[in-house]
């Protein structure tokens, strides 16, 4: 019997049997979409994370005061940084010449205030580095002038919604807010942009790194960012921030280098390792299908005993009877598959369209895999009716008996 | 052409075991126009079975165009049967879903004839039966009757050197089942060995040879020299 035979043959089936063949195609098509969606959730939760740090520029490293690590038995458990890490450590650092440009940063809440209208938002004390350390720009007005590296002054750039909330839409720049308990002259306001690694940007003010110092009452830093030179090599300059670090810290190493890469990488295992978990559990759907498929062969089986008691009087070997029925799922896995996978492919372009922010895609692997589970599926589980099928007596098949 | 000898069949049915075929032997020439009669049980379907391949013997041996049968494998009997055997059932035994040149096209399929060569034959044999303005009405729009016709079309499709049919003109009217009778006697005329099992006195008459079952053995022969067969009094 030849393919095109075959496949006529069965399509014959599936026009006949309308309902059941669509309930199977529904059921295969979920399967298969719900792991393609699924992992596309994931693949998307992947990019979104993977964009977000490529938004801080490649070349980063984020020093942080104090070294976690277990200092002998208890207590303490912790070591923990007595000397902290201060804005004269960060000019040190910016000495380094494989250091591009360096932003210390210090942070805080403080309430800001313009007229009656009053804010609680998050404060960044920095220097002009900061704006290129973290790619922002300012809308309005200007950025951190010069001055601002080595002194305390009364100015400010504040995000795109909190000027929204202070000023509405009228002129914020040259304006006086009052943060916490100085006064302050706005000079920039940012570009509109969203969250970046959990801070809202638009919801914030930048002050000058000083002015922040006196602010909280603290020369200590909240950590330091670092932007490399292009060329630079990371492990070198680590080493090189430690040595300077261990200089002017008598000797302790007591800060915390965290390179981009590595918290990307650690990001992308996990979030790898999580879709490959989530495609899993969808699988499971796929493995019902084939449950389904197996139910409902077992009944057409018995259903068309005489067809196929017919069929081996008319010449079919008992193979040629088996293949019929695995060749009857097998068309029909195909045909659900390629369903889910249109259907999946349509709400992953209109998700993409309606919600840009999350960059929700398949990845590349989920299409085969889905596809594959679904038809290795289909095809053990059909391997019983089609196994009891060509077993069956021609004789007591064609008198609807067996 | 078949060549049956001592071949014995038991089924188990319920508790006890049933002897449907005790030491048959039978012997078929090529074009040969036989009946079997017998009454409900005496093993005459079995019999049909057993000739047609779709049953194996328990004991015994049976020779197709010289070829031991009984111990091929499943695949080369279903080959066999395919090019060799025609069957004929009580019930047509159509498939719904097909029209009815697809069903007379089924055993070509299965044996792997390509498609347009099959239309050209099945359609031969379908003007050959008279139906070849019903191509393709489905079963279920054609008369008792046409659909034995149809029936008789799919079993003569590849060919075969034997035709077993089941009570042909058990499920039809007295005028088609004349029909029916008709077109198979034809057949016989050009050549196919023809054997029909039937309760039907009138039509098993009809068959030049004729042979009566009871309770799974041959009782009569009208070949042989003992008596003519009786009249059947089931």
């Amino acid at each position: 019997m030849h393919l095109p035979d075959q496949i006529r043959f069965n399509w014959q089936i599936f026009i006949r049997h309308r309902v059941r063949t669509g309930l199977l195609l529904l059921a295969v098509g979920l399967g298969v979409a719900s792991v393609i969606l699924l992992t596309s959730l994931g693949e998307g939760a992947r990019r979104y994370v993977d964009r977000e740090f490529s938004a801080l520029g490649n070349q980063l490293l984020i020093v942080l005061p104090g070294r976690k690590e277990t200092t002998g038995g208890s207590p303490p458990i912790y070591g923990t940084a007595p000397r902290d890490l201060t804005l004269e450590d960060a000019q040190a650092l910016s000495r380094i010449p494989s250091i591009k440009a360096v932003a210390p940063i210090i942070a805080g809440t403080v309430s800001v205030s313009v007229g009656s209208l009053s804010r609680e938002v998050i404060v960044l004390g920095s220097t002009p580095e900061i704006f290129q350390v973290r790619q922002l720009e300012v809308a309005q007005g200007k950025i951190l002038p010069d001055r601002t590296r080595t002194d305390a002054m009364a100015v400010c750039v504040l995000g795109s919604k909190l000027k929204q909330e202070l000023f509405g839409h009228g002129r914020a720049i040259g304006e006086w807010v009052r943060a916490g308990d100085r006064r302050m002259r706005v000079i920039g306001v940012l570009v509109e942009r969203g969250e970046s690694l959990g801070l809202d940007l638009r919801d914030m003010i930048i002050v000058p790194v000083r002015t922040a110092e006196q602010m909280f009452n603290t020369p200590g830093l909240f950590r330091v960012l670092i932007e490399l030179a292009g060329n630079a090599d990371f492990s070198r300059t680590e080493a090189k921030i430690m040595e300077i670090i261990r200089e002017r810290h008598e000797g302790d190493e007591d800060v915390t280098i965290i390179s981009q890469d590595s918290m990307l990488a650690a990001f992308d295992n996990i979030l790898t390792t999580l879709t490959l978990a989530i495609a899993a559990i969808a699988a499971i759907s796929l493995v019902v299908a084939g449950i389904l498929i197996m139910n409902l062969s077992l009944i057409s089986v018995s259903q068309r005993k005489r067809e196929i008691g017919l069929l081996k009087a008319l010449g079919a070997s008992s193979s040629q009877v088996r293949q019929l029925f695995l060749g009857e799922s097998l068309m029909l896995v195909s045909m659900g598959s390629l369903a889910g996978v249109i259907f999946s492919w349509a709400v992953v372009m209109v998700v993409a369209r309606l919600w840009p922010v999350f960059p929700l895609a398949a990845p590349w692997w989920s299409i085969p895999a889905a596809v594959g589970t679904a038809l290795i599926s289909g095809l053990v589980f059909s391997l019983l009716p089609a196994r009891r099928a060509a077993a069956l007596d021609p004789v007591l098949a064609l008198r609807g008996e067996a | 052409m078949i060549e049956l000898c001592d071949v014995n069949k038991t089924y188990q049915v319920g508790e006890s075991p049933l002897r449907a075929l005790r030491d048959v032997s039978l012997s078929v020439q090529k074009g040969e126009y036989l009946s079997v009669m017998g009454p409900s049980g005496s093993g005459k379907s079995t019999l049909l079975n057993m000739l047609g391949l779709l049953d194996r013997p328990d004991s015994g041996s049976y020779l197709l165009n010289g070829e031991k049968t009984e111990t091929l494998p499943e695949e080369q009997r279903a080959k066999l049967r395919g090019e060799h055997i025609g069957f004929i059932f009580q019930s047509f035994h159509l498939i719904n879903r097909l029209t009815t040149l697809e069903n007379i096209e089924l055993p070509m399929m299965l044996a792997g004839v390509a498609l347009k060569a099959r239309r050209k034959v099945a359609m031969a044999v379908l003007s050959q039966v008279g139906l070849a303005d019903w191509a393709q009405h489905r079963p279920n729009q054609l008369s008792g009757g046409q659909l034995q016709r149809v029936a008789i079309a799919r079993a003569i499709v590849m060919k075969p050197r034997i035709l077993l049919a089941d009570e042909p003109t058990g499920n039809l009217d007295q005028a088609s089942g004349q029909e029916v009778i008709e077109v198979l006697e034809n057949l016989n005329r050009e050549g196919i060995t023809l054997m029909i099992v039937t309760h039907d006195h009138n039509l098993g008459r009809r068959a030049k040879r004729q042979i009566r079952m009871v309770d799974g053995m041959i009782e009569t022969d009208s070949s042989t020299e003992h008596a003519p067969a009786r009249s059947d009094t089931l």
